[in-house]
């Protein structure tokens, strides 16, 4: 990274209707104020959210993509795992 | 006519105006992405903020003049808006110390005017007043990185501060407008307003570590009188680019 660049950062927002923060892009700033500020800007123009995150993209341990068959296919025949021989009670949101 | 909420509102919707085509200019040339949203994000704020403000004049006024009547075919002279934010952009120093010092004024006049006992100008202010949070923030967070930054950079806003301080003086000065509408309880004194004015920005000064000018350095005569219409050359070059459609094209819409 050349030093007179600002830092990437991730970008999350949680919206209005939704429970959890969702990764909706990311941005460059100096700092995490403005970071915030920033991501307040681009972000949230339209009134998307309620709260926002914003973490140094640096600071994001990420699985690497040549790593997806052994971490994620095993789990691919064990659909004993997924609760979906259960009916859901009706009363229950946000499942 | 009530000529002195009239002349009172038309200063509120001009600065709003002119500062929002200033910060205009920056779209599409902000230093990043990020900082270029922003801008016109307020520029914005600021445009409908004015929009609000002409209605009422309007009305006000009742001459059947509407709110782009009142941006687009009227000359320097009779614009009503602050010295302070006709100058030119400059760099994006310069244009976050106008806006930073602006800001902070908007918002200590908004908060009085939320008051205000004429319920028009308390609402159009209530509805500002939380934009213009943001903006005082947002300038002041800017001001504090880039003074506080590099010695390139602290130089410039330091020079910039020097520069833009002379027009923040007319931002409080009282006439018979202001006169009128205080005693009316529909506005404060502008002069009221200052010490708050002056306390905050010595503080966000400090953090930038720059160094704040005497504010006898902002009183001087010759940088005050864009209330009157008295304007610097700056806000002509503005209002040719601006009305340029609807002086060239009368009518043009849509």
């Amino acid at each position: 990274m050349r030093h007179d660049e600002w830092p990437l950062w991730e970008v999350f927002i949680r919206s209005q209707h939704g429970l959890a923060h969702k990764h909706v892009g990311s941005l460059h700033a100096c700092d995490a104020e403005m970071a915030m500020n920033n991501a307040r800007d681009v972000y949230t123009r339209r009134n998307e959210g309620v709260s926002i995150w914003v973490v140094r993209s640096a600071d994001i341990a990420a699985s690497s993509p040549g790593d997806k068959g052994p971490l994620f296919e095993p789990a691919r025949s064990k659909t004993y795992r997924h609760p979906t021989f259960f009916p859901m009670p009706e009363d229950v949101k946000h499942m | 006519m009530d000529r002195f909420l009239f002349e009172y509102v038309l200063r509120l919707a001009d600065s709003g105006l002119i500062l929002s085509q200033r910060l205009a200019q920056w779209c599409g040339h902000g230093p990043a992405l990020e900082e270029d949203l922003a801008l016109t994000n307020v520029s914005l704020d600021l445009l409908g903020q004015a929009r609000m403000w002409y209605a009422l004049a309007g009305a006000v006024e009742g001459a059947g003049r509407d709110e782009d009547a009142l941006a687009f075919l009227r000359d320097a002279a009779q614009f009503r808006n602050y010295l302070l934010v006709e100058q030119d952009n400059g760099h994006y120093g310069d244009t976050m110390v106008r806006q930073f010092f602006f800001d902070t004024w908007h918002y200590l006049l908004l908060e009085r005017l939320g008051g205000s006992g004429q319920k028009d100008i308390a609402a159009i202010a209530e509805k500002s007043l939380k934009e213009v949070a943001y903006h005082a923030r947002r300038s002041g967070d800017i001001v504090v990185r880039l003074g506080d930054g590099t010695d390139e950079s602290h130089a410039k806003m330091q020079a910039a501060v020097d520069a833009i301080w002379r027009y923040t003086g007319e931002l409080f000065v009282d006439d018979e407008v202001t006169a009128d509408m205080a005693s009316r309880r529909w506005a404060p004194m502008h002069d009221e307003l200052r010490p708050a004015w002056l306390d905050h920005v010595a503080r966000v000064l400090a953090q930038a570590t720059l160094a704040a000018p005497d504010s006898i350095q902002a009183d001087h005569p010759a940088h005050r009188g864009g209330i009157v219409g008295r304007h610097t050359e700056a806000l002509g070059y503005l209002l040719a680019e601006m009305q340029y459609l609807q002086r060239a094209y009368p009518g043009a819409s849509w």
